[in-house]
């Protein structure tokens, strides 16, 4: 894994994400080194999926959000792919209509250099050959873990710096979860700093060097991966102890 | 005459330019799933303005198909831009609102814009100019004229054209992505602003041509003519499976083709002297061979409007439309 460098490329201070009267996230800070793997505990509605919407701007939040020293709370969500920063939303969010192609050309959709652009498609193909198989069927044709797999290489299309991935192992069997975790490391590898959110709290700690806890909208727990595995709190709710 | 024939040649134009409007009204609601009910008025607009500029250049110098070409090339920017505006200042302020709302907004635009037409054109029906000469070729016992062929070629380049633009360049798969999904077409950089008033533009583009091809057929506009036409170009969208771009086209051509066959032969179905029961009851008008005809050709617009009824009772989805709950 690449060694962390000591500036942050995301950093979130104070985020409040409200739904009408309703707080999701109650003023949560946190921050994400270039190069690092941090994940983002918690059980269902702790609020971590509109935390990662709130980063892509896919939802209105108040505090701060910076991406790469740039203030971004009030970018449109489609300058952001722009900038390095890719979602992989929670539900994969694949284009179930449009061919495997077209999903991975859409991917591509800000760039020009056209001859990269083949390039990258092949090297995605490459690395998941089960999508080259079926280049032209539509991708609702496709499994659960494929469809997972075409979401993360989509996203690999845009060439993020930064790659947000929210559940990917919601609904996989446990082989296609390690086939996805599989990949997902090899893009960590590839020096693309990743920020994670997990239910699956184990699988997690195991490729992330840090994380945080999150409970009914706010981060209770901030510590490096090996200290969270061992934190009593943490075995006790998330790991059934 | 062979009937039959006959009103399949003119079933087959009517049905082309229906298809042509229809795909404005399925690429608006593929898009946003609102049903742009001033579509219709876009396409008089076309006509009317194409009918300025041929009745201005005609008998001047220009010959006659350039008159025609010229009056095509300046009905389809003024589309798109009327198209442009009703995205931008009517439909996207309302974007997030309740879908009654935007709806509501189409009906009035589509009152507003007739309206327009009648300040600027006036309240009398126009004759459209025929400039050009319109030779009939005769195919066994029927027959069919030079305009007729120029419609159906002309729709089925557009038709083509436009599935070429939707499924094969960027802008095009940008469009199915953000008619899936907009938000997620937005993580991908796509600017659904750019998209959604593009695809208001591109119908509008075809609206006009459409607008022109009523005129050089039918050879008279008015300024009420978009509601009829919008509403026969919408039953035939729906028919075909509103959002479907296939389907549009299936869609126009069939209710092109039942209606030129209605109004062909409903005089014939519903003429009560060829019943014994009837035509005793009618001896003075059936004697010497006459007819009672209960229903005439003028009848001819009931037929969309009765398919639309049957599709919305039978498959309401469309011929070619997916399952509602696909949509998950």
């Amino acid at each position: 894994m690449n060694k962390p460098e000591s500036s942050p490329l995301l950093d979130a201070l104070n985020l409040e994400v409200h739904y009408g009267g309703i707080a999701a996230v109650k003023g949560v800070s946190f921050s994400v080194m270039q190069g690092e793997m941090v994940c983002l505990l918690g059980a269902n509605g702790a609020g971590k999926t509109s935390t990662l919407k709130a980063l892509a701007r896919m939802i209105n939040s108040t505090g701060e959000i910076r991406y790469a020293g740039e203030k971004i709370n009030e970018l449109p969500s489609h300058v952001l792919i722009n900038k390095g920063l890719a979602l992989v939303p929670e539900g994969r969010g694949i284009f179930a209509r449009l061919t495997i192609a077209e999903n991975l050309t859409m991917g591509a959709y800000h760039r020009q250099d056209k001859a990269e652009i083949a390039a990258d498609v092949e090297r995605i193909f490459t690395m998941l050959p089960r999508l080259k198989e079926r280049e032209n069927q539509v991708a609702g044709t496709l499994s659960g873990g494929e469809q997972q797999m075409l979401a993360i290489g989509r996203a690999l299309m845009g060439r993020p710096k930064l790659l947000l991935l929210d559940e990917p192992s919601m609904g996989l069997a446990p082989i296609m979860v390690a086939k996805v975790f599989e990949v997902i490391q090899s893009v960590a590898a590839q020096g693309v700093t990743i920020f994670l959110v997990e239910q699956n709290a184990l699988l997690a700690l195991k490729v992330c060097s840090r994380g945080y806890v999150m409970e009914s909208g706010k981060i209770t727990i901030s510590d490096t991966a090996p200290n969270l595995l061992a934190d009593a709190r943490v075995r006790a709710a998330y790991l059934g102890e | 005459m062979d009937i039959f024939l006959q009103q399949i040649i003119n079933g087959l134009t009517t049905g082309s330019v229906y298809a042509v409007v229809a795909l404005g009204y399925t690429m608006v609601y593929g898009v946003i799933q609102l049903i742009n009910f001033a579509h219709g008025e876009v396409v008089m607009i076309g006509a009317m303005v194409a009918f300025t500029v041929i009745t201005s250049l005609a008998g001047g110098a220009l010959p006659a198909p350039v008159i025609l070409l010229t009056a095509v090339v300046a009905a389809i920017p003024v589309c798109m831009t009327i198209g442009y505006l009703l995205e931008r200042i009517a439909y996207r302020p309302l974007r997030h609102a309740p879908r009654l709302a935007p709806l509501i907004t189409a009906i009035g635009m589509s009152i507003i814009l007739a309206h327009l037409a009648l300040m600027v054109w006036g309240r009398n029906p126009k004759a459209f100019p025929q400039i050009i000469a319109n030779p009939v070729f005769n195919i066994g016992e029927a027959s069919i004229s030079s305009v007729q062929i120029s419609i159906i070629l002309l729709s089925f380049t557009m038709m083509a054209g436009l599935s070429w633009f939707v499924y094969r360049t960027r802008f095009g798969i940008a469009m199915r992505a953000t008619a899936e999904d907009v938000r997620i077409a937005g993580l991908m950089g796509v600017n659904a602003d750019k998209v959604i008033a593009a695809t208001f533009v591109i119908g509008a583009a075809l609206g006009a041509v459409a607008g022109v091809m009523y005129g050089s057929y039918y050879g008279i506009i008015h300024y009420t003519m978009g509601f009829t036409l919008g509403l026969k170009a919408f039953s035939a969208a729906v028919l075909g499976g509103i959002g479907n771009l296939a389907g549009a086209m299936l869609g126009g051509l069939l209710l092109g083709l039942v209606e030129a066959m209605g109004s062909g032969y409903i005089g014939e179905i519903t003429d009560l002297c060829q019943w014994s029961l009837t035509s005793s009851m009618l001896v003075e008008q059936c004697k010497d061979g006459g007819n009672f005809v209960l229903f005439g050709s003028n009848y001819q617009d009931v037929f969309a409007f009765l398919m639309l009824i049957l599709v919305l009772v039978f498959r309401p989805s469309g011929l070619l439309g997916e399952r509602v709950s696909e949509r998950a």
